[in-house]
């Protein structure tokens, strides 16, 4: 099966050749149709920088992007992307803001408003669709942002740390959500995130970063069993995979040995 | 909150109310003369005496003013767009602008006399003139200062220059226009009374002009009334439009959120 995505010897490097930062060296990865990829690293490894290149928002230095096999020069179609921050706009309702996307893409926005207010009662922001952003939580306002990135439904899904910002429980909250989410959908999922847990919970793989220079370490498969469940983390096999990849980063110095 | 309010506009109107019966009564204590310094009572007299003169030249300056205050915000909105997406024109408009208002606008008035005539075009430059430069700045700064993150947002949604410029960096700059707009509907004021005061023969710049050629005080000062009375009150017409048009920026949520 071809990969959605395929990054290839992929380099970035900040100002001038040589005497420039390397944020990215080297970098081979494909991510495979349908899959849950998560990428994690402590931060400054590069992580949001190869997810920025991948979403053709920033030219590689070296080596090439492929989704579904053409070289990406700008934003491919058929992509969702989730930043870390919700980035909703403030004059724009709730159901507004979801609709974005659809006006940028010039489809018929009638034909998606159903769509998006049916997608908003799924993730519980029904009663909300006409409040304005300032007027939810942090956790609500990330999965506004979840449904504006898959209004259209794209095939490919990226999402930049996307929960880095919000407390624990609305973090577990939106684990799960986002599990279900796939386990629905089958979307190509690109994951970034510097939660270790978090991406052993979501992911079928992981890719383990480390910085100076940003490049790829190792690439974990998840072996647990689907649908996941919050259960599931207390479980022998989840600590297991946890603390091999924790063992990982702590032997390249990534964190301390305990 | 419409209590607090309310007390705010007793208090401060009370504070007015207070000053202007003080001045009556030291006017009339001290016997100042009325060439000098006229009583409140007397100026208000002034203006019911001649309310059709008043209001004619009210109007006149009025007009000058609105036209020119128009002329400023849709020029200055169409060049801030220009400079903001056209690094030639930022380095040639911009650097202009910034050079051209470093010279006393008042200075060029009787020149748009010598281009214009006496009638109310030059009136109308001397206002766009003075009015402009706030604009300008105000809506690039607002143009610019967009979320980096919010313009990658819409780009990987795929949107053109046009629809990020309609839907994410116009309405974002809107609260920076509207704190432009505020000081460029006072500074189209001081302008088109410049531009009275230079020529021609209507408004409240003409008429102060004219009564102090005549010594006739109360008139003066009736006309600086009626114009901190109009400075005043399209003031907080931008603002109540202001208001109307950003239920949501962080500065109105409170009053939103009260009715």
């Amino acid at each position: 099966m071809q990969p959605i995505v395929e990054v290839q010897k992929v380099a970035k490097v900040y100002g001038a050749p040589g005497a420039g930062f390397e944020a990215l060296r080297a970098i081979d990865l494909d991510v495979r149709p349908q899959e849950f990829l998560s990428i994690v690293g402590p931060s400054g490894c590069g992580k949001s920088t190869l997810l920025k290149c991948i979403a053709g928002l920033e030219a590689v230095t070296g080596g090439a992007i492929k989704v579904r096999g053409e070289q990406v020069v700008g934003p491919p179609s058929a992509m969702g992307i989730v930043f870390q921050r919700d980035l909703l706009l403030d004059w724009r309702t709730v159901l507004e803001n979801v609709l974005i996307i659809s006006e940028f893409r010039g489809t018929r926005v009638a034909e998606l408003e159903k769509k998006a207010a049916e997608l908003l009662v799924r993730f519980g922001l029904g009663d909300f669709q006409n409040r304005f952003p300032w007027e939810l939580s942090g956790g609500m306002r990330q999965r506004a942002a979840i449904c504006r990135a898959i209004l259209d439904n794209p095939e490919l899904l990226l999402m930049d740390e996307p929960f880095g910002a919000l407390d624990a429980m609305t973090r577990d909250d939106l684990n799960l959500e986002l599990a279900r989410l796939w386990q629905e959908t089958r979307k190509t999922v690109v994951f970034i995130t510097h939660g270790i847990q978090e991406a052993v919970f979501l992911s079928d793989r992981v890719a383990m970063m480390a910085r100076n220079p940003g490049r790829i370490v190792d690439v974990f498969d998840i072996d647990l069993p689907r649908p996941r469940t919050l259960e599931m983390r207390d479980s022998p096999e989840f600590a297991a995979i946890v603390h091999r990849i924790r063992d990982r980063f702590a032997d390249i110095g990534a964190i301390r040995k305990e | 909150m419409s209590k607090l309010l309310s007390s705010g506009v007793v208090q401060g109107a009370g504070f007015l109310v207070g000053c202007v019966v003080f001045w009556e009564v030291v006017v009339r204590v001290l016997g100042v003369r009325e060439f000098l310094f006229p009583a409140p009572t007397t100026v208000i007299a002034e203006i019911a005496s001649y309310p059709k003169f008043f209001l004619t030249n009210a109007l006149y300056t009025l007009m000058v003013t609105a036209l020119g205050f128009a002329i400023a915000l849709s020029l200055g909105v169409l060049l801030a767009i220009g400079i903001v997406y056209s690094r030639f024109l930022e380095n040639t408009l911009y650097s202009l602008l910034v050079a051209l208002n470093s010279i006393p606008k008042v200075a060029l008035a009787p020149l748009f006399v010598i281009w214009l005539g006496t009638e109310i075009a030059p009136k109308i430059a001397v206002a766009v003139t003075i009015a402009i430069f706030a604009i300008v700045v105000d809506t690039v700064l607002g143009l610019r200062s967009v979320d980096p993150e919010t313009l990658n947002m819409a780009r990987a949604a795929r949107a053109n220059e046009w629809q990020i410029l309609r839907k994410i960096r116009f309405p974002s700059a809107l609260p920076s226009l509207f704190a432009g707009m505020k000081v460029a509907i006072s500074f189209a004021l001081v302008g088109a009374l410049v531009g009275e005061f230079v020529a021609g023969n209507k408004g409240l710049g003409h008429a102060i002009l004219l009564a102090q050629g005549q010594f006739d005080t109360p008139r003066v000062f009736a006309a600086i009334l009626i114009l901190g009375v109009m400075g005043t009150a399209l003031f907080y017409l931008v603002d109540v439009i202001e208001r109307y048009v950003l239920p949501w920026h962080v500065s109105h949520r409170g009053t939103r959120k009260a009715m």
